[in-house]
């Protein structure tokens, strides 16, 4: 956002460095300890890590670049 | 606007009775957090709504990209990506001309040459913009009717997340209705336009990163582009699933009964510039730009990722046509929502529709006859979207995609309750009930109106949702409305000569002239053959005919009546008409930030996608 106050994309930042923990985290889990859901297709592609990095890094990246203070 | 032209009705969308999906502890921490974000976003904005200029027009200082995909999200509901999701199931990708040539072009129009007067005229809303153009007359008008639009569109929406939240995850309708909407009022309330648009940008983030996944492994499972064209065309024997244009050249040709007339004029003009040019749900978030170059940017911007919509709502619809399968593998095969309405629960009605489906007849017997089968158990087409999720997303994964459902209804039930605010605050309340109070009475009006909007949405939605034959009113408001506008707008902004009384007197009898239309085809639906110039058209090609006969039916109004009235003098127009209104000085900019190379690229990509698609 234009003007001071913390900008809309650290509230993004923040929301997806929570997000990806959370689902890399039950993502490798589940990898670990091979306990797929029942029903969900594809599950040998281990989608929750990989997406869960792609929001984390995500996340990591708008948090720094746009925290409040930052010059 | 596609909310509006859904082939089925949205609010009353056909779900089987057990839930779709079930949420463990992690989804449900997913979804909890988002509402939490929400609301600290709601509450850290607070202090910076305490002017009308900060509450109604979020201080005029977004950016481009900001107010880009807020406009592009605030029309991006879950009724939305659900719908024609199931469209896409049903026609084919003759659904994305509602994301294409029935947006890019209106957007690009929007961003090049209609923003600058808009923005110039300082106007708080499109009905302000109508008063300065065309009068009071003109301007009450058009904001009681959007006003009352915004309502129960509202209500409407809300009733509808709710019907989804009960099917797909088994929750209940108070439950679902009183979350959604305090979270929205408190936050809107709270914050204001830009509380809106922050939470609308979360939003669109959350859309896409909630849904992006559906198309992605669908296809990994489809066998790619390749495979999922040929067991398309294995499953349903035809290849007009992936042609956007080639099949329209007849009303009977294609399974939506249009023809590319009605697409162009209709859905492409009438609509889809009524639509995006002059509803003040959309418009409202480009005018709170921090500057003409921004406010002009932030539609094309937003036209990117329209475009780009399709890939996480028409192509999954497509997979659904060939990776779903019932529990014991065979193909699913989903059903109208007409023919699930008559069917769950059982009614007399139910054999004769389901004659029309592509159920084997073993599969119709199994339904009449109740016996509980893998295949006898009954989806709608808007099911596809869901049921999409549930196959792929594992636990986390599918509360992120819930979450992106409960999203999208509430940036579409924000969108309505903030630009309702302005509306009413700015066009009705200030000008016809209290001329003369301070700033600060008008934004404690605006935030009163959110939730007593709010209040009377849900009235509104449990209402409609219960008066049987109301729904096609509520839903055909705003086709009936917009035609109208837009030739209104178009003419007061492009031809000096329009006189005052003209825009009143043309509004209000082209919007009389589309309801009347509305209203034939109503109780005598033979007639729809007249309106859309076939005997072959169905209710969609109504919709795209009636909406650009009564633009044309406005215009000439406006011009006749013009003609027989006294023009207003130059000097009352400038700021307010093309050809009048010395357009401001832009500072200069490399050629990669000025608007019309991006509107070129949006131009090149949305021909050679009609090209690819053809």
């Amino acid at each position: 956002m234009h003007g001071s106050g913390i900008p809309i994309w650290f509230f993004i930042g923040v929301l997806l460095v929570i997000y990806g923990a959370m689902i890399f985290g039950y993502g490798v889990f589940e990898w670990v300890t091979a306990s797929y859901p029942a029903g969900v297709q594809l599950t040998s592609l281990h989608t929750p890590v990989w997406w869960g990095g792609v929001l984390e890094a995500l996340g990591v990246l708008y948090v720094v670049k746009f925290r409040p203070g930052r010059a | 606007m596609s909310f509006l032209l859904l082939p089925a009705s949205p609010s009353l969308l056909a779900f089987s009775v057990a839930p779709l999906a079930h949420l463990r502890p992690l989804d449900i921490a997913v979804i909890a957090i988002y509402f939490a974000m929400v609301l600290w976003i709601g509450f850290y904005l607070k202090g910076r709504a305490n002017t009308g200029e900060e509450f109604f027009m979020a201080g005029r200082e977004m950016t481009a990209w900001i107010a880009g995909l807020s406009f592009v999200s605030a029309n991006l509901g879950s009724l939305e990506l659900m719908g024609w999701a199931g469209s896409a199931y049903q026609y084919g990708i003759l659904a994305t001309h509602w994301y294409w040539i029935g947006a890019i072009p209106a957007m690009l129009f929007l961003g090049l040459v209609m923003m600058p007067f808009y923005y110039v005229s300082k106007t708080h809303s499109v009905p302000g913009y109508l008063f300065l153009r065309y009068g009071e007359h003109a301007r009450v008008l058009a904001a009681i009717s959007f006003a009352l639009e915004m309502i129960l569109m509202s209500g409407v929406n809300m009733f509808a997340m709710a019907v989804v939240m009960k099917v797909v995850l088994g929750w209940s309708y108070t439950f679902s209705i009183l979350v959604s909407a305090f979270a929205v009022t408190l936050y809107v309330a709270l914050g204001g336009l830009r509380s809106a648009i922050f939470n609308e940008v979360l939003q669109f983030v959350l859309i896409w990163g909630g849904a992006l996944l559906v198309p992605v492994l669908g296809l990994v499972q489809a066998g790619g582009v390749d495979g999922l064209k040929s067991q398309i065309i294995k499953n349903m024997g035809s290849t007009s699933y992936f042609h956007l244009w080639r099949d329209t050249g007849s009303f009977a040709a294609n399974p939506m009964g249009v023809h590319w007339t009605g697409i162009v004029f209709g859905l492409g003009f009438a609509i889809s510039f009524g639509y995006w040019t002059t509803d003040f749900l959309v418009v409202q978030r480009v005018l709170a730009a921090h500057n003409l170059r921004a406010a002009r940017m932030a539609p094309i911007i937003g036209s990117f990722f329209k475009m780009a919509v399709p890939f996480i709502v028409i192509l999954p619809g497509l997979l659904g046509l060939v990776v779903l399968q019932n529990t014991d593998g065979s193909r699913m095969q989903l059903i109208p929502q007409d023919t699930w309405k008559v069917c769950v629960p059982m009614t007399s009605d139910c054999a004769s529709q389901l004659k029309q489906t592509s159920l084997s007849p073993a599969v119709q017997q199994d339904v009449l006859d109740q016996k509980v089968t893998p295949q006898s158990e009954l989806h709608s087409y808007n099911e596809v979207l869901p049921l999409m999720m549930v196959r792929y997303l594992g636990p986390g994964l599918l509360g992120l995609g819930i979450t992106a459902l409960i999203a999208g209804f509430m940036s579409g039930m924000a969108g309505n309750v903030s630009a309702f605010s302005t509306v009413w605050t700015y066009d009705l309340y200030k000008p016809l009930i209290n001329k003369k109070a301070t700033d600060s009475h008008y934004v404690m009006v605006g935030r009163l109106s959110i939730i007593l909007g709010v209040l009377v949405s849900i009235g509104a939605g449990y209402l409609v949702q219960h008066a049987h034959g109301i729904m096609d009113y509520v839903q055909a408001l705003f086709s009936i409305f917009i035609a109208p506008l837009l030739a209104t707008i178009l003419l007061g902004m492009f031809w000096k000569r329009a006189t005052r009384i003209s825009g009143f007197i043309g509004l209000l009898s082209g919007v009389v002239f589309s309801a009347s239309l509305f209203e034939w085809v109503h109780l005598y639906p033979a007639k729809l053959a007249f309106v859309a110039l076939s005997p072959d058209a169905k209710p969609m090609a109504e919709n795209v005919f009636r909406a650009l006969w009564a633009c044309l039916f406005t215009g000439l109004v406006i011009f006749v009546v013009s003609m027989l009235t006294k023009p207003r003098p130059a000097a009352e127009l400038e700021g307010l008409v093309y050809g009048v209104t010395p357009l401001p000085t832009e500072e200069p900019v490399p050629f990669y930030k000025k608007e019309w190379t991006w509107a070129i690229l949006v131009g090149v990509i949305f021909v050679a996608l009609n090209i690819i698609f053809w």
